[in-house]
């Protein structure tokens, strides 16, 4: 490259910074946008389990075995308890308007039963409406049955003087989120979110606008060349988008306690790959549409909800059908969203994660090449 | 007054559709993202890729292990036989779990010992990984259960044991289909974009060439000029809304318990808003790529706080009293009622009333501005 190539891409860049400086929205969609979702992810926003809103009609309230077993909930931190009540309108009242998800039966004969050692039953009334939390909710009083369970057994076996069984001891252990919390999980992933916002929206609007009112062919009859202008038009983008990264980092780990285990030096090298890609998509974006309606529907449609869908960042890729799986193969964030997520939490090295890099240096490649191409062929 | 309101109307129209890409757009998207949201985003727990690591490798050991293969959930992808492989499988996320057996599993169990088994779960994904253990726990205790009472049968007091039988019945959504819950939001959020981002853009776009200076001069009276400019993008939302609705009930089969009619209903007094807020927004843009960035600035934080991905009963208080605000989450609530639990406005108008107050104050006052402008 000539050095009267890199003052032409300097200007570019200056121009383009100045342009995104006094557009105030602009700057607030690349810097105020993720700011608000890190801090609304990090705080506001849970899919922890917890408080499962739960109503108890115990019918057996005379008893004080029921009310020992309905300690079990009590002190659960999943459930809470919200009231007790004495018949089944309330109940079918409260799950219709969403005041409660659980609601616990507990028959008249609960506890004869279960003194006269037979088998009672035990009524749950769950509004599933909300599956995913729902289904946990019954895991969770399902496992507090059996174990009730277990222990009426082992008791059997005390009382008669037989040595209490022993049986299977499992030891569950949790690798790389020990606590199970879901900011662990969601922060990284809204991190790639992010600079995906910013590459592919911000800069294929801002194109777009330069094609709509004309500017862009003043642009071109100036002896800038096809590639310096691109590459000149990117670098704003990637010094916001790498201000964000580092803002991304930086709130992870000191305001949400989300540890970072992996290599920082690999984690700008992947993401300047990831930013090429995602910045070449975006001019490819603008320069395929006429207008910027027309340019903030591509990018939607072909950036932001593949990225929120199926790169993994909420829906787990593993569950969904096959078919959407292998198109999953063709989502850059995909690996991105695992590379950040190892470097976060596993601290792996290039040597586990090579094949994500391998990935994101072909997305980069395939689409610089391509933008390059379309560029210049519409300009000619 | 009509009249001339009608003109404007049928005006909108033909600018809309002139542009046969407008027509992909307003049409094709929304169903793009239909099926897109209805294929992938789907939280139940189906498939978990499983690690086996057998140390012990007996008849007591691989008969606990079928319970793991034999319930539709565990799937074996592979079999170790090192804490080297079992990192590696972890590290690379090839796997979710791992179910390791200690050597002597079965000779302890034989011998009334404790017997001891490790799992091991990939947590990077905490809700996931939250199902799966309530999966193993179940598979596991209810392992011991059946040994305790096939001991307690040998020694001859099984039947003076009593227990607990659960019954549960889950109401609505009874086989706990997530999409079920996610679907009828995505139409909530779909709608709400296309009516704001048109709304908004469309004006915007008309003082960007000039042409609304033409209107202004034009006999028409600012409500009119309202009227005719809001009211084609209320119709397309309304037929958007039911070709999606359509597609989610005929290919995804999202059960549609409610009235149709009145989820119509529901969605006019929701479009009160977001036509007022794309009218809103176009009053404080000069230029298209602002007024997409306002939409954007509007659109993100109100389906986050909405209760589409994330229980607002989950949010920390403040942030809660704050949602109050947000029309969103009330139509949130509203279609997936309509659409789950098939309930009416006598269950739903605690929804639909701050909804119609948050609609007419914001239209009143975007119009009020909106006339200001053009004065």
């Amino acid at each position: 490259m000539t050095g009267q190539s890199l003052k032409r891409i300097k200007a570019i860049a200056w121009k383009e910074f100045v342009q995104i400086k006094r557009d105030a929205r602009s700057l607030g969609l690349a810097l105020a946008i993720p700011i608000f979702m890190l801090l609304i992810f990090g705080y506001g926003l849970s899919l922890d389990i917890n408080h499962v809103r739960t109503l108890i009609w115990n019918q057996d309230g005379s008893s004080a075995l029921t009310r020992d077993f309905i300690l079990n909930f009590k002190n659960s931190q999943y459930f809470e308890i919200v009231g007790y009540t004495d018949n089944y309108q309330d109940i079918t009242g409260k799950i219709d308007s969403g005041k409660i998800m659980l609601a616990l039966v507990i028959p008249k004969d609960f506890s004869h039963y279960l003194e006269s050692g037979k088998t009672a039953p035990l009524q749950l009334i769950i509004d599933g409406s909300d599956a995913n939390t729902s289904s946990i909710a019954l895991g969770y009083v399902r496992s507090v049955v059996s174990k009730y369970n277990v222990d009426l057994l082992s008791n059997a076996f005390i009382k008669r003087g037989l040595n209490p069984v022993k049986s299977v001891n499992a030891h569950p252990r949790v690798w790389f989120n020990m606590g199970l919390v879901s900011t662990w999980f969601i922060i990284p992933g809204v991190i790639a979110m992010i600079i995906m916002i910013i590459s592919a929206l911000l800069i294929s609007i801002t194109i777009a606008r330069e094609w709509e009112r004309g500017t862009m062919e003043q642009l071109i009859s100036t002896p800038v060349k096809g590639a310096e202008l691109i590459i000149g038009k990117f670098i704003p983008y990637f010094v916001i988008a790498f201000f964000d990264l580092f803002v991304g980092v930086v709130m992870a780990k000191y305001l949400f306690g989300v540890p970072f285990r992996g290599s920082y030096f690999l984690m700008v090298i992947l993401s300047s790959l990831f930013l090429t890609g995602a910045l070449s998509q975006g001019i490819l974006i603008s320069v395929n549409s006429k207008t910027q309606l027309m340019a903030t529907q591509l990018a939607s449609l072909t950036t932001l909800i593949p990225t929120l869908l199926l790169s993994g960042f909420i829906y787990p890729i593993f569950n969904m059908p096959k078919f959407i799986q292998a198109f999953t193969y063709l989502i850059p964030a995909r690996y991105y969203i695992v590379v950040l997520r190892d470097l976060f939490l596993k601290g792996n090295g290039i040597v586990t994660l090579w094949d994500e890099a391998l990935f994101l240096l072909l997305f980069a490649f395939i689409m610089f090449t391509f933008a390059i191409s379309k560029f210049k062929k519409k300009v000619a | 007054m009509f009249e001339r309101a009608r003109a404007i109307f049928i005006k909108e129209f033909k600018q809309i559709f002139r542009d046969s890409r407008m027509k992909t757009i307003i049409f094709v998207t929304p169903l793009i993202q239909i099926i897109l949201f209805g294929y992938s985003a789907n939280k139940d727990i189906t498939y978990v890729p499983t690690a086996i690591y057998d140390q012990d490798n007996t008849a007591e050991s691989r008969d606990f292990l079928r319970r793991f293969t034999y319930s539709k959930y565990f799937i074996p992808e592979h079999f170790i036989s090192s804490d080297k492989e079992q990192d590696f499988v972890l590290n690379k996320g090839n796997v979710n779990t791992v179910i390791r057996i200690d050597r002597g599993f079965g000779r302890n169990l034989n011998a009334n010992k404790e017997a001891n088994i490790q799992l091991a779960f990939d947590g990077t994904d905490s809700n996931t990984t939250m199902i799966v253990m309530g999966y193993a726990n179940t598979i596991i205790s209810s392992y011991q259960e059946q040994l305790l009472r096939s001991k307690a049968d040998a020694v001859g007091f099984l039947s003076t044991v009593p227990r607990i039988d659960l019954r549960d019945r889950a109401w609505f959504n009874g086989n706990f289909i997530s999409r079920n819950y996610y679907l009828p939001g995505v139409i909530a959020t779909i709608v709400t974009m296309m009516s704001l981002l048109l709304t908004a853009m469309a004006i915007v776009k008309e003082k960007e060439i000039g042409t609304m200076e033409q209107l202004t001069v034009s006999p028409l009276r600012p409500l009119e000029l309202i009227l005719g400019k809001l009211l084609p993008f209320a119709v397309i939302a309304l037929v958007q809304i039911i070709l999606i609705t359509t597609l989610g009930v005929f290919w995804f089969h999202i059960p549609l318990r409610g009235s149709i009619i009145f989820l119509l209903f529901s969605t006019c007094i929701y479009l009160f808003t977001t036509l007022g807020i794309g009218l809103f927004i176009s009053t404080i843009s000069s230029t298209q790529q602002e007024a997409n960035m306002s939409v954007f600035l509007f659109y993100m934080p109100a389906v986050l706080l909405s209760g589409f991905a994330y229980p607002v009963s989950n949010m920390p208080q403040v942030i809660q009293w704050f949602t109050i605000f947000n029309p969103m989450r009330y139509f949130m609530v509203v279609i997936r009622s309509i659409f789950l639990k098939g309930v009416g406005l006598d269950v739903l108008w605690p929804q639909l009333l701050p909804l119609f107050i948050i609609g007419v104050a914001v239209i009143t006052l975007s119009s009020l501005r909106f006339r200001k402008g053009l004065s």
